[in-house]
């Protein structure tokens, strides 16, 4: 029978069916942090129970932890109890951690691809819902909560009921100042926060096929913001040429057993789809939200809308909410929104090709006064490789802070967090209320809208420049 | 998870309805990292209040709180499960349950019977009159009784199974050990382990 990418990973993984019970699947990688563990160890030693695949398992600490002076204890009494108790977890569970100061220490989702662990057809899963990055390199990858954590540990399974799936076709080619951050949030504006909901999204089409890896892990980041369990990419010679050499890739006859293995995992001609949606590449433009939803954006080029224009009474009263707690007016051109404070990282934009693209804009112009911009490596590895191609001095010389590795501002949980009614122009994933820090205001953007904004002080793109 | 056939106990008459996970366990508590010890975060605010059920010396050591309707609304936090069972209580009573709860509740082995508001007030009037009253819950017979009062209750067939077998989600798959370890001979070498990195 004819199936979609994301059923032949399925199919693969399947240890039992029976009727009128979920499938238990296989889980081939288990990524953990400090968050979304520590109640899952805690039931696991209440019951007497071991990590069945500690080999197949992999904590970082990322949510919790500071990104300066990171050689000094944690001062946060909640985070510090948080991280210590993952370290002893690991320890006495066995299971690997990259702790911080570890070369290999980041974003859990950072880590996992750049380390080669991510693959195509694996079944990859952690504790945190945009666990749908790995999805990018045609894995079936999905966030859980923290009793499932507990059931991964003990039994590397999970028993699950069947997705359904949608295909997000997207034709053409993006425009030259357009990035796959721009397209993601076009596609939750179009789908809505919640038009994924219980489906499995399989992007594709030539706009897809043409994007690196980094910005096909951007796309499937975000999956999770129109409300979908899962993001996939199918691999090909783009995922081929970034895992080869990596230290986890398969290598010799492996290599090449594995690569005549993912080489079958594409959607079949004639497999149908319980969703499809086609997206013209060529009319999008670069995208900000204006709202307290990934869904509330629009192109930079417009004006914060007027909630009377929308058609349905609840759109329209989230947008009065949203513009009332964002301190917008209606008809505000976006481009003269003002911020105070620029964040450049997140497992949705801290990568190395993310980092190369905003230092491109950035170079040769200063942040402008009263705006501060944190640049934060989603990894360490990152932070190496950036500051051996020098990007760091084009941060720092711009008046940016350049910052030890981490999830940092993408969540108020460790010390970088807006104020009160400070406005951010941010590349992470998330504007919800007082995501950023309590009363913070949030506006998503690319790495390149990041850049510019910091320059001029307001919601800007490249071309702004000059 | 301990199996559950039959109980019986002291019951807690909690009238009031619509008790959101919230008031259950406040969100303060969520910032601990174990799952046991949340018995003190247990009704916390509600408990300022000395006259409030659970500080009557009458009730102290009950086992089953008979609750108002729309019990567990809100937030779908575990650790309103676990509050409820720390504390002592193995059977919650109402007439309705919120989804989410009920289904962490199942989960967890706290066992959330469904019974109609008569009941519910019938029941209250009795402890209220008699607060040593034991009541004897029957998962096998499915139903409550207490001298002459007897009622049926409601609970899912599979939520039912497991706490008669005294399985937990992951005490069902550790059942399939053997399918588990069939699937693992298997896998294909090329699938990478975090360790040893091969090179
Ligand atoms: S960077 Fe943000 S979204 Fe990503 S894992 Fe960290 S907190 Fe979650």
């Amino acid at each position: 029978m004819a199936s979609t990418l994301a059923e032949k990973v399925w199919a693969a993984h399947v240890v039992r069916q029976a009727p009128g019970e979920p499938d238990l699947l296989y889980v081939d990688l288990h990524l953990v942090h400090e968050v979304t563990s520590a109640q899952a160890f805690d039931g696991l030693r209440l019951a007497g129970r071991s990590v069945r695949r500690p080999d197949l398992t992999l904590a970082t600490e990322d949510h919790n932890v500071p990104t300066t002076d990171i050689d000094k204890p944690i001062a946060d009494p909640v985070s510090a109890l948080q991280v210590d108790a993952l370290r002893r977890n690991c320890a006495e569970f066995g299971v690997p951690i990259f702790s911080l100061g570890d070369v290999e220490q980041g974003i859990v989702h950072v880590v996992g691809p750049q380390l080669g662990l991510t693959q195509p057809g694996m079944i990859v899963v952690c504790g945190d819902s945009h666990t749908s990055t790995h999805g990018a390199f045609g894995a079936l990858a999905f966030g859980m909560g923290t009793s499932e954590v507990e059931h991964v540990l003990a039994t590397q399974t999970l028993p699950l009921k069947p997705f359904r799936t949608m295909a997000v076709t997207i034709n053409g080619t993006l425009p030259a100042d357009t990035t796959a951050k721009d397209l993601i949030l076009a596609i939750i504006a179009r789908i809505g926060t919640g038009g994924g909901q219980g489906y499995v999204i399989e992007y594709r089409g030539p706009a897809i096929e043409a994007l690196s890896m980094e910005a096909r892990m951007t796309i499937c980041n975000m999956s999770i913001e129109a409300g979908a369990r899962a993001g996939m990419i199918a691999p090909d010679q783009t995922t081929y040429d970034y895992l080869e050499g990596r230290a986890h890739a398969p290598k010799g006859a492996d290599w090449d057993a594995a690569l005549a293995y993912w080489s079958t995992l594409r959607t079949d001609a004639d497999a149908k789809f319980d969703h499809e949606v086609v997206i013209e590449a060529s009319e999008l433009a670069p995208f900000v939200t204006w709202g307290t939803n990934p869904g509330q954006g629009a192109p930079l080029s417009a004006n914060v809308p007027d909630p009377k224009d929308f058609a349905d009474a609840n759109d329209r009263l989230a947008a009065e909410r949203a513009l009332v707690y964002m301190g917008l007016i209606a008809g505000t051109p976006l481009r003269e929104v003002e911020i105070q404070t620029v964040f450049l990282g997140s497992c949705t934009n801290g990568r190395i090709e993310d980092l190369r693209a905003a230092a491109a804009v950035i170079q040769g112009h200063k942040v402008a006064d009263g705006v501060r911009m944190l640049v934060v490596p989603g990894s360490v590895r990152v932070r190496i490789a950036a500051e051996a191609e020098g990007l760091d001095k084009v941060f720092v010389e711009a008046g940016a802070e350049w910052r030890q590795a981490g999830c940092s501002m993408c969540l108020g949980m460790n010390p970088d967090q807006l104020v009160a009614g400070e406005r951010s122009a941010s590349t992470s994933n998330r504007n919800f209320e007082g995501r950023q820090g309590a009363g913070g205001r949030t506006h998503l953007v690319s790495p390149q809208v990041a850049a510019a904004s910091a320059v001029v002080g307001r919601l800007a793109s490249p071309a702004d420049l000059g | 998870m301990e199996k559950f056939t039959v109980h019986e106990g002291r019951c807690v008459p909690l009238q009031r309805s619509n008790v959101d996970t919230d008031q259950i366990i406040p969100a303060v508590y969520l910032k601990r990292i174990t799952r046991n010890g949340y018995e003190d975060g247990l009704f916390q605010a509600w408990r300022q209040d000395p006259d409030f059920v659970l500080n009557r010396p009458e009730f102290a050591g009950a086992s089953i709180l008979v609750a108002g309707q729309e019990f567990g609304t809100g937030s779908s936090r575990e650790h309103a499960v676990w509050a409820l069972q720390n504390y002592g209580f193995k059977v919650i009573l109402s007439s309705r349950f919120a989804d989410i709860f009920r289904g962490n509740s199942g989960k967890g082995g706290l066992l959330t019977a469904q019974v109609t508001q008569d009941v519910i007030e019938v029941l209250w009037s009795m402890i209220l009159a008699d607060p040593t009253l034991v009541l004897k819950v029957d998962l096998v017979a499915r139903d409550i009784s207490a001298g002459d009062f007897r009622a049926p209750f409601e609970v899912d067939d599979y939520v039912r199974w497991r706490l008669l077998e005294g399985l937990d989600d992951i005490g069902i798959t550790l059942q399939q050990d053997a399918a588990i370890a069939d699937f693992e001979v298997g896998r294909p070498r090329f699938l990478p382990q975090v360790v040893p990195i091969q090179q």
